[in-house]
């Protein structure tokens, strides 16, 4: 610790630039916008006003927190210069549309119009996340039981790999979407059809994953087992399971991935609630603010369940951690 | 400690045992690995088997072990036929073979949970972590350790289940020559101390004269058991001793001409 004292030193402190770039990319954005918007409705400058002074209070909160909090200070040295990149693209975005009228309205509107239709419309697109995030939890935790037991079958048993692998390997690579034609004539109501879209394209990675993973088992972990008087029960669940979990992580993710594009399809076209249905109703009526709205949500939805994910894999996944990385 | 238990200890009988494996390029074909082996170890008995790489030592231990099933012939511990594995006839390989996702106490915990013991067995774990000098590394993970400590873990996770005989294949090849000699004078201290059968395959002439009451040598295509040399020297062992390099001399010159017969023979 004490040799690389100076170092310390040196981390101890957050430069001022860095400290004011925030504010400061702040005000340009927001003078920009003053500039170029000026017969704009006032409703949206005000809160877009809102959204720039909130920006601007916190970032001086947290100038002045970090001094006496080394852990804030690392995260801000680290995220500041996004957050200023983040700021500074808005305001490009607002001349691209408001300033050059670059692109097309009403499909483009800047950003101020997209900020005031989050917030007229925020009891909607509560309402509708709240809707997709029931529907992804139901489907995918579906999709994962299915996908898990299935694999380790798959994985572990030859007689069920002869039997069920061509099976997996001729309707796990329809995309699930594929599916939404039949899949309203069988289930009696639309969201449970759309749950068992997103299980259907969660199951397909899930199991594959999972069934490599138990199968490639290394075999003197087994031997190893069977020698300490182990019998088939912990075989299975606690060296050939255990083994495949990195394997059954990657399957996880990739099922994650294909449960998010089933979930908004699914919603646009058959349930009549969610994000996706908001999103095509929006366009419907041509509100394309509140389209971009909707999109801001997902982005910050999906990336946060995908967040929490990798959280889980890194905590359960302690014991390999700095040997795999991806 | 660990009480000293002469009485779990078992002989192991091997009776003309035969095995063969198919041979990758010419399926309908087999090779045999083992021809007509015969020997027996007495119970408490430190023997070695050794050999140039190749000529079914491993083999012969997975047989031991129950882990592969001999063509002909009888493999017989204690008084019971070998039929399958069991947690009588513990394994160390040459890489331990940790459970990367378990730590080092539940690594050595392995044996008490797979034969559901554990709750009355837990104080044990300790004991064994202690043997081993492990007692500060009993929640690190398999990758913090060293090669060294890694079959430390190996060897105390196969004693904890008491095993009647313990099977080690190479279970120091893959150590440095300090480490090497070290972990030779454990081994011994646990043997002593628990007088379990112990049967080592090793291809290092050294270790077998330093550790074994006996050593078997095998020679290869079909493996068999060349010569018996009982190793009647007093431990602890002179590496450098004159009847300590008598034996290595004979088994040296035992070996090269044994690979002389065999390249004459074919």
């Amino acid at each position: 610790m004490n040799a690389n004292g100076a170092i310390t030193n040196e981390r101890s402190r957050l430069p001022w630039p860095m400290q004011l770039a925030v504010p400061a990319a702040s005000l340009i954005t927001f003078g920009t916008h003053l500039l170029i918007a000026q017969n704009a409705p006032p409703l949206e400058t005000r809160s877009y006003m809102l959204l720039f002074w909130e920006i601007v209070g916190v970032s001086i909160v947290l100038a002045i927190a970090q001094k006496f909090w080394p852990v804030l200070r690392r995260w801000m040295r680290h995220m500041w210069p996004i957050f200023t990149a983040a700021i500074l693209l808005l305001g490009v975005w607002d001349v691209i549309t408001v300033g050059l009228h670059l692109l097309p309205l009403p499909y483009f509107p800047g950003p101020a119009a997209v900020l005031r239709s989050l917030i007229s419309d925020r009891g909607l697109l509560l309402d509708s996340t709240w809707h997709s995030l029931v529907l992804l939890v139901s489907g995918y935790t579906l999709g994962v039981i299915v996908g898990l037991v299935s694999g380790v079958c798959i994985g572990w048993s030859s007689s069920v790999r002869y039997w069920g692998m061509p099976l997996l390997k001729v309707v796990g690579p329809i995309p699930a979407t594929a599916w939404i034609p039949i899949a309203m004539v069988v289930s009696p109501s639309a969201i449970m059809s759309s749950a068992g879209l997103i299980a259907l394209a969660v199951w397909f990675p899930v199991t594959m994953l999972t069934a490599s993973g138990v199968s490639n088992t290394r075999a003197s972990y087994l031997d190893v087992a069977r020698t300490l008087g182990a019998g088939h029960l912990y075989l299975i669940f606690r060296v050939a399971i255990p083994a495949a979990i990195p394997n059954i992580f990657i399957g996880l993710f990739m099922g994650l991935g294909a449960s998010f594009l089933t979930l908004v399809v699914a919603e646009s076209v058959g349930v009549k609630s969610g994000l996706g249905w908001y999103v095509s109703w929006a366009q419907g009526w041509a509100e394309y603010g509140k389209v971009f709205a909707a999109l801001i949500i997902m982005a910050a939805f999906f990336s946060t369940v995908m967040t929490l994910l990798f959280k889980l894999r890194d905590r359960v996944l302690v014991w390999q951690k700095g040997i795999i990385k991806w | 400690m660990v009480t000293t238990n002469i009485a779990a200890a078992s002989g192991v009988r091997v009776h003309e045992i035969c095995k063969s494996f198919p041979v990758p390029d010419a399926p309908d074909t087999s090779r045999l690995a083992l021809g007509d082996i015969s020997f027996s170890i007495a119970a408490g008995e430190l023997v070695s088997l050794v050999g140039p790489s190749g000529c079914g030592k491993s083999t012969l231990l997975r047989l031991v072990a129950g882990l592969d099933v001999p063509d002909s012939g009888e493999l017989v511990v204690g008084n019971q036929k070998i039929v399958g594995p069991s947690a009588e006839r513990g394994l160390v390989f040459q890489d331990p073979n940790l459970f990367p996702w378990l730590s080092v106490r539940r690594n050595i915990e392995t044996g008490l949970v797979a034969r559901g013991v554990l709750r009355e067995k837990r104080n044990e774990v300790r004991e064994f972590m202690r043997l081993v000098g492990l007692e500060t590394f009993a929640n690190a993970y398999p990758h913090h350790l060293s090669g060294g400590m890694a079959q430390r873990v190996a060897l105390a996770r196969a004693l904890i289940n008491h095993p009647k005989v313990l099977l080690l294949d190479e279970p120091l090849g893959a150590l440095d020559a300090f480490t090497r000699m070290r972990m030779q004078d454990e081994v011994l201290r646990l043997w002593e101390n628990r007088r379990t059968t112990m049967l080592l395959v090793t291809h290092d002439i050294d270790e077998a004269i330093y550790m074994s009451d006996r050593i078997l040598i095998m020679t290869p295509a079909p493996g068999r058991i060349d010569r018996e040399i009982d190793i009647d020297l007093t431990r602890p062992r002179d590496r450098t001793g004159g009847s300590f390099l008598r034996f290595r001399g004979e088994i040296l010159e035992h070996l090269h001409f044994a690979g002389n017969a065999a390249g004459a023979s074919t």
